[in-house]
């Protein structure tokens, strides 16, 4: 399903001076058993922006009027990191957010970022703790996808850089699994061709057999 | 010839499909297992976009993560937990993929029914959407976690674009002492190179003390490696690897398993490659671990205490102990074998396996578990279940007074209704500790099968090599 194009952006930043923020933190294991994709802002940081009576914590910076809908989030080292729950990413779009940045991700979580409209962007230490200081200013934040060019208030404009095939995708709203197929098709085909031959093991025996459905509709047990 | 690679080279090169511009790559996934909760949206995607899955046969679907484990009857009782069964159910069904049935044979967590069905090969390309599917790494296969949306891709056409790593090498050294094991080898590993100790690259683990470890203590070091950064952990497959396989249901089989033996061999990292990096581990004198902290790089030695913030000179480090601290509910220097526990969990992908419940069945054998202390022990699947029955390992901890579950992700993910009340204590052979992980508040202690077992039977963390 082909996401929204990432158009230009354009606002305050959120700074989350911590290291490690993983995405456990990011959303929550007990949310996990809601399937929907849509909806989860509620649950971002929930155990960071809600006490257990439910009622928001003070000094949160997502609970501080001036940075609730920030569509920028700059935090420590690691972010990401954990479990590969894409319901993270999920989470961090419904609350409006369409760029991070950070020293380093955890690299599922930005894998799936650029799976669905969020650019992570990637910088120096240094340079990180300079653009949280003037995010808390509460500076304006730009991030230009097509120039690969992060600007904030207060600062020259930064280079940073997203892998070509997945710039690509994300400025056109391209689904990732439509791009492969359209132009790789055949060398999977080919690929699939050599590896019958060197490792055969692969593609025979019961990987064999099709898949088949008990008369009644009852589902198979193992292959 | 040509250059000497590494396992990891041998393993990459074999599957690029095509090179993509910025220098990715576009790898061949030979494997792919699902479960119900990381699943549901790339079904979803599949659906909306009108596709099959180009290779059915090539995939595995079980339900392992929000599964109830007190008794598995015919209906879930959490209506969020069934209707996610439910919805992976129709799912498999919809798309003819292979599916381990809820109360059948060969259901259990992920990453330890891959290798026990004999679907984990060397060789292969491995992914689930799942951080620990780095566990599969012990057999030398290239297995790593991934998200909803990726997914999809494999399903519809069994690729994905990846970067290559650097590599590795995690160089152990010495041997294993009577009453440490793979889980503390892994934990004193992470303790050493921090909690990103191994971003960017692949991790091999080598010395004769790994060839010496059975699969199962492999499939614990390469399991953790996720929590050192690294979504790649590999040992070479070796005769150790080949017997573990052979026979199993999904094994090549006849001329197919010499072919394969025959490649497989063709594996391990040649004479005179090169790593990017050498970590060395030296087994010599290594007690038992325990995380005392919201980190699985915050371990110490059993005899060691809770290290002091006065004492650490970096700012970082030192509000980053204050703050564990805090979380843990811990005094400063006080003794890790004086904390007190009130639950104990032994499972998980890291440890749910017949060698870890035999392993906690020793120190749990003819002793009981203290006041005021809740065990669990949830094998980390049906066949083992079975298997630990047979050898009465079950009599052994429902004697000890501890609980005696059906197989699930369990305690480890706390999606179930196992999980920890605000300030309890656990002593778990699970992989992380992170706030809350356990439950909101809930205080993990990591720890291996015999650690977690004596645990249970002293109501404290203690040294397990005391009680053997």
């Amino acid at each position: 399903m082909p996401a929204q194009p990432f158009t230009a952006v354009s606002g305050r930043a959120a700074a989350m001076r911590e290291d490690k923020i993983d995405t456990d933190i990011i959303f929550p294991a007990r949310f996990l058993l809601i399937t929907a994709k849509a909806g989860l802002g509620d649950y971002a940081f929930h155990d960071r922006r809600f006490a257990s009576d439910g009622s928001k914590i003070e000094g949160y910076v997502l609970n501080d009027p001036r940075f609730a809908n920030a569509p920028v989030i700059i935090a420590g080292a690691n972010f990401g990191s954990g479990s590969s729950r894409e319901q993270a990413v999920w989470a961090l779009l419904g609350l409006g957010v369409r760029t991070i940045i950070s020293s380093s991700f955890g690299e599922i979580f930005q894998s799936n970022c650029m799976r669905n409209g969020i650019v992570p962007i990637v910088l120096p230490e240094g340079q990180v703790a300079a653009l949280m200081d003037l995010a808390q200013a509460r500076a304006i934040f730009s991030v230009d996808l097509e120039r690969q060019e992060l600007g904030a208030e207060g600062h020259a404009p930064i280079s940073f850089s997203i892998p070509p095939e997945r710039r690509l995708a994300l400025l056109n709203g391209w689904d990732e699994t439509d791009q492969i197929v359209n132009q790789y098709s055949g060398e999977i085909e080919a690929f699939e061709i050599r590896q019958r031959q060197s490792q055969p093991w692969l593609y025979t025996g019961s990987l064999q057999r099709e898949h088949r459905r008990r008369p009644s509709g009852q589902l198979q047990e193992g292959l | 010839m040509t250059k000497p690679r590494t396992l990891y080279d041998k393993l990459w090169d074999s599957h690029v499909v095509a090179e993509l511009p910025g220098g990715a790559s576009l790898l061949y996934i030979d494997r792919q297992i699902l479960h119900e909760v990381s699943s549901p949206q790339a079904f979803v995607a599949m659906r909306e976009a009108g596709r099959q899955l180009r290779r059915p046969e090539t995939h595995l679907a079980v339900a392992d993560h929000a599964v109830p484990t007190r008794a598995r009857k015919d209906e879930i009782a959490d209506p969020l937990a069934r209707s996610q069964v439910a919805e992976l159910e129709a799912n498999v069904s919809e798309f003819g993929i292979p599916y381990a049935t809820l109360n059948g044979p060969e259901q259990g967590i992920v990453h330890v029914i891959g290798p026990e069905t004999g679907f984990t090969l060397p060789g292969t390309t491995i992914v689930c959407g799942d951080s620990h599917t780095t566990t599969n790494g012990a057999f030398g296969a290239l297995a790593f976690g991934i998200g909803a949306s990726e997914q999809g891709t494999v399903m519809a056409a069994q690729v994905l674009p990846q970067t290559r790593a650097r590599t590795m090498k995690v160089e152990v050294v010495g041997q294993l002492g009577r009453g440490v094991d793979a889980k503390d080898v892994a934990l004193a590993l992470i303790a050493k190179i921090g909690a990103h100790g191994a971003v960017g690259h692949a991790v091999e683990y080598t010395g004769s003390a790994v060839s010496a470890m059975s699969m199962a203590q492999r499939m614990t070091l390469c399991n953790m490696t996720i929590e050192a950064g690294s979504r790649i952990g590999l040992v070479a497959p070796d005769v150790t690897t080949f017997a573990f396989i052979k026979g199993r249901r999904l094994a090549p089989v006849g001329p197919m398993w010499e072919r394969a033996v025959e490649s497989w061999r063709t594996l391990p990292t040649d004479e005179g490659a090169v790593y990017d990096k050498v970590v060395t581990l030296d087994l010599d004198d290594m007690a038992p671990q325990v995380s005392w902290g919201t980190s699985p790089n915050q371990t110490l030695p059993i005899g060691a205490a809770v290290p002091n913030p006065a004492d650490i000179a970096d700012p970082i480090e030192r509000r980053e102990t204050e703050k564990a601290l805090a979380y843990m509910g811990l005094e400063p220097g006080q003794n890790l074998a004086d904390i007190t526990i009130d639950q104990v969990f032994i499972g998980s992908c890291t440890n749910g396996r017949i060698e870890d419940l035999r392993s906690a069945a020793a120190i749990a054998q003819g002793r009981k578990v203290a006041q005021g202390v809740k065990a669990i022990v949830v094998p980390g699947s049906a066949a083992t279940r079975a298997q630990a029955e047979t050898e009465g390992l079950d009599r052994v901890f429902l004697d000890a007074g501890i609980e005696w579950r059906f197989a699930g992700c369990s305690m480890c993910v706390a999606m179930n209704d196992d999980r920890l009340a605000a300030g309890q204590r656990c002593a778990s052979t699970s992989n992380r500790n992170f706030e809350g992980q356990q439950g909101p508040g809930g205080r993990t202690h990591l720890v291996s099968p015999a650690m977690a077992a004596a645990a249970a039977v002293t109501g404290h963390l203690v040294d397990a090599r005391n009680l053997a």
